[in-house]
């Protein structure tokens, strides 16, 4: 991806005109924990704000005040100069602030135009107006320049990346001078981004204001102007993006230096590692080479084709691809959630091919889920409850055990909770996900499945998660990792796979860049690129 | 190379759940009345009866009405995210408002339909307060609310009561060739409340709130609005259910409500008609077939002289195999996760 280059261009002009927002002094605090402390911050027509800070840091509560979600206990917010308060989202939309929130936000039996039009659906005389509905839509989407989307589609049938399209369209449409974005791009992956930027700039070059809250730096560095780092409720500074790199916006954030983001391996643990890895099927006379813990040859269902790959003890392979290319299909296929029905699947050079998420569990295999609202936790359940969902469930016999050892792994994992009865809806997206993480280890999987493991979470966290990687990689462990970070891909993985429309694409070796996986991923349609068999060092490992 | 091989895999996504999979859940239905209406013929003349005739025609429709006029209000409570198990009390008690402020008395006829249906209103008023308001489950809310009535009426009337003049009877037993008056009620408010789902903002805005309370709540709908007017509805529904039934016995009656089930049995039709138990989807026209295939299932045992208790077997696999198809529907249909339409080509990286 090209960086777009609209700092400079943006960043003198608008300065000199009145302040579309303006918050000074913000203060909020929930059940006598401060969570938002005399935070001030100024927005300006046709800029992109970028604000940044840890999970926890307090810019979802500042975009939620925004938004009249909730109500501040101090503070004030100037809208073009006015002071307003808002105590209902809608008075918000109509003040011309409007918010795409984190979660997905649409109806999925709903069309995209009576999604865009919930609550103000247009009329004539007393009877909503499909046609006048349906045409604003297409006007809409035209004018983002994604005229693609048709009007009339159901939200359930659009891509992921689609649907945070047109719920930023929705928010467009509430004629908004102040857009706040929190995470846009959480769920989409490289060419998809790209087409969020350029709706971005379009709406900034129209004179929108937007707030921008995002984990991944790079969007921070190639769509703001300004950034805001917020660090504990407080605001640590803002300062032009331009004075700014990746090391000193990191330090801000964090407040310490991380030197190793991606942490180096660690050196291989023979005792717990390759003597487990030599299954009983070891084939004699090639004593020195490892029996891969997981091997597919041609394997295939109704979404995936011609899947061939091998993952060793003590290897973590990165799985790269566009949203939908089939990356999480793979995964699922491998835990038997969408089993395979064709080729052969080995565990340990023994076949066995997994036919529901129990019996791979009982075969050794973790899948670490891409939502873990949805499919990871149990939100209104504990913290002890969710890490031994899965013991419970599978190994009910070392139920008591794994209990004994479930603070134990909390705290290598350092979770903050405020016990282990705590429900795990109140803790942060990242401690969230470390739960993920213990329930899944507390059964000693062989193989780990991750998808997209850091997303929405925190760079703290992030680096837990890599870390514990390295470890279980260091433990004879395979990880098979998902992930649209593409950094993280190449940062973390000993070697990378890319997906394209359901089959593997070709395979790189750890050190790849960036534009030799877009490759792969996007098929011959990159131009001026070599065609893909140059790169592709073969397909079955 | 690669943009060629996406559409063809796309398309044998689509396909792989064959032909049901390509049925909206409406259509569906449709097919199965459609097949149990030619059961239903061929079963008829085996006994030497004609399942086409006007007489039985009449009977099966006069079967739809009562029902009807509960599933279609149901419909509304379900799609909004709530449930109304409160119908069947509030039937009974509409029969005897009616029936008794009627007291054989052409003249009192427009007051006894309008205290009846308001009382209904208010009941519905009351449900839909506590459901938004409150935040108790429809279901609870309901049940209660119906408990109250039930007390109610079995300390104060202690069997039928009232009388309905010659002049209101007629409604129960007229009809235009083989179709009953009151049928073509309950199409002409299934229409209304069609109109109202499809066309008003309130509709939209039912469904909205079925789908997801808060998305709709973000978006500026006034979810209690919502709940309300479907719950108000809804027995407003079930009250020209009891004036019906006054109309056709002539008296009111404190069980007759209860004795026709109509509150599970409404929701059972709602459900075969393809609306989602959780609410946000489905639709009216589902639900009068629904309402249509309980009439004839009906119709076709009684005529066979089958066992009544056979009849809810009958009754109760048909519930289940229905949803069950559904179901498996909703498996077979979730949107493709690649291939998916060609939009990728229009992205430069």
């Amino acid at each position: 991806m090209e960086r777009i280059v609209s700092n400079d261009a943006a960043g003198n002009g608008p300065k000199r005109e009145q302040p579309v927002l303006e918050v000074r002094g913000l203060t909020k605090s929930f059940f006598g924990n401060p969570v938002l402390q005399d935070a001030s911050l100024t927005l300006h027509p046709g800029e992109v704000h970028g604000v940044v800070g840890e999970n926890g840091a307090g810019k979802s509560t500042l975009m939620k005040i925004l938004a009249g979600v909730y109500q501040r206990d101090s503070g004030t917010v100037l809208l073009r100069g006015q002071s307003v308060q808002f105590s209902h989202p809608i008075q918000a939309h109509e003040a011309g602030l409007s918010t795409v929130f984190q979660e997905f936000n649409l109806l999925p039996d709903r069309t995209v135009a009576e999604n865009i039009y919930l609550g103000r659906e247009p009329r004539k005389g007393m009877l909503v107006s499909r046609a006048k509905m349906n045409a604003a839509t297409a006007d809409l989407l035209e004018s983002l320049g994604i005229g693609f989307i048709r009007p009339t589609s159901l939200a359930r049938s659009l891509s992921v990346a689609e649907q945070q399209i047109v719920e930023i369209a929705k928010a467009v449409s509430y004629d908004a001078r102040i857009i706040s974005m929190d995470e846009p791009t959480a769920a989409l992956s490289g060419p998809e981004v790209s087409l969020l930027y350029g709706i971005v700039q379009r709406l900034a070059e129209r004179g929108t204001g937007i707030l921008y809250v995002s984990h991944r730096l790079r969007e921070i560095f190639d769509l703001c102007q300004t950034i805001t780092v917020l660090k504990d409720g407080r605001i640590v500074d803002t300062k032009p993006a331009a004075e700014l790199d990746d090391g000193s916006l990191v330090r801000m954030m964090v407040g310490r230096p991380i030197s190793a983001y991606f942490p180096d391996k660690l050196p291989a643990e023979p005792a717990a590692g390759s003597q487990t890895a030599e299954g009983p099927a070891a084939t004699p006379g090639e004593a020195t080479a490892p029996t891969p813990l997981l091997e597919l040859d041609g394997a295939g269902n109704d979404q995936l084709d011609g899947i061939g790959l091998k993952l060793m003890p003590g290897e973590i392979v990165g799985v790269a691809g566009l949203q939908g290319s089939g990356r999480t299909e793979l995964l699922h296929a491998v835990f038997g959630a969408a089993p395979f029905n064709r080729g052969s699947m080995q565990l340990d050079g023994l076949p066995a091919r997994p036919h529901s998420p129990r019996q791979a569990v009982r075969h050794g295999i973790a899948l670490i889920t891409e939502d873990r609202k949805a499919q990871g936790l149990s939100l209104n359940q504990s913290l002890l409850d969710n890490a031994l969902g899965v013991v419970r469930a599978v190994f009910p016999g070392r139920t008591s055990t794994v209990r004994r050892e479930v603070a134990g792994s909390f705290s290598i994992l350092e979770v903050v909770a405020r016990d282990l009865d705590q429900e795990v809806q109140y803790l942060s997206g990242g401690n969230q996900q470390k739960i993920v993480l213990a329930k899944w280890l507390a059964v000693s999987p062989r193989v780990v499945l991750l998808d997209e493991p850091t997303r929405g979470i925190d760079v703290g966290a992030k680096v837990a998660v890599y870390r514990l990687m390295r470890q279980l990689a260091a433990e004879g462990k395979g990880v098979l990792m998902v992930s649209s970070e593409l950094p993280e891909v190449i940062g973390m993985s000993d070697r990378i796979l890319v997906m394209r429309d359901g089959q593997l694409a070709g395979e790189l070796p750890a050190g790849a860049t960036e534009e030799e996986i877009l490759r792969l991923a996007t098929g011959a349609r990159v131009p001026g690129t070599a065609p893909e068999d140059g790169s592709t060092t073969g397909g079955t490992a | 190379m690669t943009t060629t091989s996406s559409a063809p895999r796309a398309k044998q996504t689509a396909q792989a759940g064959g032909f049901f999979a390509r049925l909206s859940s409406t259509q569906i239905v449709y097919l199965v009345a459609l097949l149990v209406l030619i059961a239903g013929s061929i079963l008829v003349a085996t006994t030497g009866r004609n399942f086409f005739s006007p007489g039985n025609i009449s009977a099966i429709l006069t079967g739809t009405s009562v029902l009807g006029f509960i599933a279609i209000g149901q419909t509304l409570v379900i799609l909004v995210g709530s449930l109304d198990l409160s119908v069947s009390y509030v039937t009974s008690l509409a029969s005897l408002i009616g029936a008794g402020v009627m007291a054989n008395q052409s003249g009192n006829v427009p007051a006894a339909v309008a205290l009846a249906l308001g009382i209904s209103a208010v009941i519905g008023l009351m449900n839909g307060l506590i459901v938004a308001g409150l935040k108790v489950h429809g279901f609870i809310a309901t049940l209660g609310m119906g408990l109250i009535i039930s007390g109610y009426l079995a300390t104060n009337y202690k069997g039928s009561f009232g009388q309905a003049p010659l002049s209101f009877r007629l409604i129960g037993a007229t009809g235009l060739g083989p179709v009953p008056i009151s049928t073509l009620e309950m199409l002409a408010c299934a229409a209304l409340v069609l109109l109202m789902l499809h066309r008003t903002r309130i509709g939209h805005h039912i469904y909205a709130v079925g789908g997801n309370r808060d998305v709709a709540r973000m978006s500026g709908v006034r979810v209690p609005g919502a709940v309300i007017a479907a719950h108000v509805i809804c027995s407003v529904l079930a009250g020209m259910a009891g004036l019906l039934l006054a109309s056709r016995l002539g008296v009111g009656s404190p069980t007759v409500g209860t004795q026709g089930g109509y509150d599970l049995l409404s929701i059972a039709a709602v459900v075969l008609g393809g609306t989602l138990l959780a609410g946000g989807k489905g639709s009216v026209v589902g639900t009068l077939g629904g309402v249509l295939i309980f009439a004839m299932l009906d119709n076709i045992m009684s005529v066979l002289q089958i066992n009544p208790f056979m009849k809810d077997v009958v009754r109760g696999v048909v519930i289940v195999v229905a949803v069950a198809v559904y179901a498996r529907r909703t498996i077979v249909t979730r949107p493709p996760r690649f291939g998916h339409g060609g939009h990728q080509q229009e992205i430069q990286p």
